[in-house]
C-alpha cells in the first residue's frame, strides 16, 4: 500500500489551522464580551452612588441623578409589557390552536416574525405618525405604545413556540371529559406551557428595556420627574444617549452608571428566563 | 304523582345541561374571536407600519421622486435633500458587518459543537450569547468611550501608515484617524450580530444526523473535512438563513451606529471615514427637523429601510422555512 506522505501531511495541517481558527473565533467573540463588561464595570461602578436613585437628573455642573430616568423606564416598560403581554398571549394561542395551517395564521406569523425583527426605528416613526402627531405633543404614551408595538411579536413568537410543544394527548384527555376548547386551552395547554410563556415575557422586558431608537421621539425626554403619561417622560436609554454625547464630564459619568443600571437589570432579567427554562427542560 | 315529578326533575336537567353546552360554546365562540383578533392585531400593526411611512413619505416623495436614492444633498436651509449617503452607509457598514461575522459565528458554531470540551460547551455559549443580551445602546457608549479611542490609536494609525501608497488599499484606509466611522460602525457591528448567526448556526449543525458525520469519520477523514464536506453543505439553507436574518439586524441597529458613524452626509472612498446610516440620521436629526419636508425626507428614509429589511427578513424566513419542513420530511 502507498501512502503519499504529503497529502497526509497537507490535510493534518488544513486540519490544524481550521481548528486554530475556529478557537480563535471563539476568542475573539470572547475578548470581546470581555472588553465591554469590564469597561462598563470600571466606568459605572465609579460613577454610582446613592444619589442616583435619590435625584433627578441635573444641569451640567451641578449633582444630580436618575431619579426620573429610571422611573420612567420602569413605569414606560411595565405598561407596555401589561398590554403587548395579553395581545401576545391570545394572537400566539390562536396560531396554535385555532389557526394552525390556514393560510391567514401563515400570514400572521410571516409578518409577526418579521416584526420581531424589524428596526426598531421604524417602530418610532409609525407611533410618532399615529400618536405624537394626532396629539400634538410628544408623550409617556406614545413611548409605551411604540414599546408595545416590539413586546408583542416577542410574546407571539414564544408563546406560540411552548404551546406547540404542548402534547396533543394532554388536551385530548381534557377534551374526552367534556371541556369545551376554550377551557382546555386555558385550564390545560397554558398551564402545561406557563413556564415558557413567563420566559417569553421576561425576554420581552430585557429587550425593552435598553430600547432607545423608538423613545426618542415619542416619549423624547424630560428633565423633571413626572409620571404624567400624557406627557414627554425620561428615560434610562434616552438619557444615557444625550448625556453620552454632550461635552460635560459630569454627564458622561451619569451616562455610564444609568448603562451598567440598565445591563444589569437586561443580564438579571436574561439570567432568571435561562433558569426558568433549564428547569422546564 | 311521583312518576310525573320524577318527569319534571329529568325535563328540567335536560334543559340546564342544554344551557350549559350551550352557554360553553357561546363562551368557545367568543375566546376563539378574542384570539383572532389579537392575530388580527398582529396583522393590523404591520399593515399600520407601512401605510404611516407610505403616507409620511409623501410630500418628500413628491419634491423629490426616486431621485431621492440618488442624490447625496443634504442641505436643511434650503430644503434639498438626497438618501443616498444614509443608503450607501447603512449598506457598507452592514456588509462589512456580515463579511467579519459570518466566518466567526460559522467559527464559533464548529468551535462549540465539535471541539470545545463538553464541560466548557455551556458557560462559552452562554458567554455569547451574552453578547446579543447587551442592549444596543451599550455597545454605543461603549464604542465611543472606549472603542474608538483605542482603535484609534492601535489600530487605525499603523493602518494608515502601513498602507499609504498602496494603491487601492490606501485610498481604502486613507485619511485621518479619527477613530469613529464606517469601519468601527461595522466591526461593533459585527460583534453584535455575532451570537445570532452562531446560535442559528449551531441549532442547525446540531439536526445533522450523527451518523452521517460518524460514517465520514470512519473513512478517515479530518474534523476539517467532515465540516466542510459533510456538515455544512447538510446545514446550507439554515446557515444561510440564520445569516440573513442577522444582516436584517445589522441594517436596522440604531443606537450603537449612531455613536460612532460619526454622523456626516458624504460619500467617502476610505472605510476609515466618518459617514451616517438611515437610522442614524434618522435617530440623530428627527427631533430637530423643522419643516414638513425635512420631516418627511427623513420618514421616506424610514420607509426605504424597512423595505430592504423587509426583503432581506423575507428572504430568511423562507430559507428557514424550508430548513423545517426538510426537518419534517424525515
Amino acid at each position: 500500500m502507498i501512502v503519499s506522505r504529503g497529502l497526509y501531511l497537507r490535510r493534518r495541517l488544513t486540519n490544524g489551522a481550521f481548528i486554530t481558527l475556529s478557537i480563535g473565533a471563539a476568542l475573539f467573540g470572547l475578548i470581546w464580551l470581555a472588553f465591554i463588561l469590564s469597561a462598563l464595570l470600571s466606568e459605572g461602578i465609579a460613577a454610582l452612588s446613592p444619589i442616583l436613585f435619590t435625584h433627578s437628573t441635573p444641569p451640567p455642573g451641578q449633582p444630580g441623578g436618575l431619579l426620573n430616568a429610571i422611573i420612567g423606564s420602569v413605569l414606560m416598560s411595565m405598561l407596555a409589557v401589561g398590554l403587548g403581554t395579553p395581545i401576545g398571549l391570545f394572537a400566539g394561542t390562536y396560531l396554535a390552536e385555532y389557526g394552525k395551517h390556514t393560510s391567514f395564521a401563515f400570514i400572521v406569523r410571516f409578518v409577526n416574525d418579521i416584526l420581531l425583527s424589524a428596526p426598531s426605528i421604524v417602530t418610532g416613526l409609525f407611533i410618532y405618525e399615529i400618536v405624537v402627531l394626532p396629539m400634538g405633543h410628544f408623550s409617556a404614551w406614545a413611548g409605551t405604545l411604540s414599546l408595545m408595538v416590539i413586546v408583542i411579536p416577542v410574546v407571539v413568537r414564544t408563546t406560540e413556540n411552548m404551546l406547540i410543544l404542548v402534547p396533543n394527548g394532554l388536551r385530548e384527555a381534557a377534551s374526552a371529559l367534556g371541556a369545551p376548547m376554550s377551557f382546555v386551552i386555558r385550564s390545560v395547554t397554558w398551564k402545561a406551557a406557563q413556564a415558557g410563556i413567563v420566559t417569553g415575557v421576561l425576554l420581552a422586558i430585557a429587550r425593552i428595556s435598553g430600547e432607545t431608537a423608538p423613545l426618542l421621539f415619542t416619549a423624547l425626554n424630560n428633565q423633571f420627574l413626572t409620571t404624567d403619561l400624557n406627557a414627554p417622560m425620561a428615560s434610562l436609554p434616552a438619557v444615557i444617549f444625550q448625556y453620552a454625547l454632550s461635552p460635560y464630564a459630569d454627564w458622561h459619568r451619569l451616562a455610564w452608571a444609568g448603562a451598567l443600571l440598565v445591563t444589569a437589570a437586561v443580564l438579571l432579567l436574561s439570567i432568571i428566563a435561562r433558569v426558568l427554562e433549564t428547569k422546564r427542560n | 304523582m311521583a312518576d310525573i315529578a320524577l318527569n319534571e326533575d329529568a325535563t328540567a336537567n335536560r334543559d340546564t345541561r342544554a344551557e350549559t353546552t350551550r352557554r360553553a360554546g357561546r363562551g368557545d365562540a367568543r375566546f376563539h374571536l378574542l384570539t383572532w383578533m389579537a392575530a388580527a392585531a398582529v396583522l393590523l400593526i404591520f399593515v399600520g407600519v407601512i401605510i404611516s411611512l407610505v403616507i409620511g413619505s409623501i410630500p418628500a416623495f413628491k419634491a423629490f421622486g426616486f431621485a431621492f436614492l440618488k442624490s447625496s444633498a443634504w442641505d436643511p436651509t434650503s430644503n434639498l435633500f438626497g438618501g443616498l449617503p444614509s443608503i450607501f452607509g447603512t449598506l457598507v457598514t452592514s456588509t462589512l458587518a456580515m463579511l467579519l461575522a459570518v466566518p466567526v459565528g460559522i467559527g464559533v458554531a464548529i468551535f462549540l459543537t465539535e471541539l470545545c470540551p463538553r464541560p466548557l460547551r455551556r458557560p462559552i455559549g452562554i458567554a455569547i450569547e451574552l453578547l446579543a443580551g447587551i442592549p444596543s445602546i451599550i455597545y454605543g457608549i461603549w464604542g465611543l468611550f472606549v472603542f474608538a479611542p483605542w482603535f484609534q490609536a492601535h489600530v487605525q494609525q499603523p493602518v494608515i501608515d502601513g498602507t499609504s501608497g498602496i494603491p487601492l488599499i490606501g485610498t481604502l484606509f486613507g485619511g485621518a484617524p479619527y477613530g469613529i466611522g464606517i469601519f468601527s460602525a461595522g466591526l461593533i457591528l459585527s460583534i453584535m450580530i455575532l451570537p445570532f448567526i452562531s446560535a442559528v448556526t449551531r441549532d442547525v449543525f446540531e439536526t445533522v444526523p450523527a451518523m452521517l458525520k460518524e460514517a465520514t469519520y470512519g473513512l478517515g477523514c479530518t474534523t476539517w473535512e467532515v465540516m466542510w464536506s459533510v456538515v455544512l453543505p447538510y446545514a446550507r439553507s439554515g446557515v444561510i438563513g440564520g445569516a440573513m436574518l442577522a444582516l436584517g439586524r445589522a441594517l436596522g441597529e440604531t443606537m450603537a451606529v449612531t455613536f460612532v458613524i460619526g454622523n456626516a452626509h458624504t460619500i467617502a472612498p476610505s472605510l476609515f471615514a466618518p459617514g451616517t446610516t438611515i437610522s442614524a440620521t434618522i435617530a440623530n436629526e428627527f427631533t430637530e427637523a423643522t419643516g414638513a419636508l425635512y420631516t418627511s425626507s427623513l420618514i421616506f428614509l424610514g420607509l426605504i429601510l424597512f423595505f430592504i429589511t423587509f426583503i432581506v427578513l423575507a428572504c430568511a424566513q423562507w430559507m428557514l422555512l424550508t430548513l423545517e419542513r426538510q426537518a419534517g420530511a424525515k
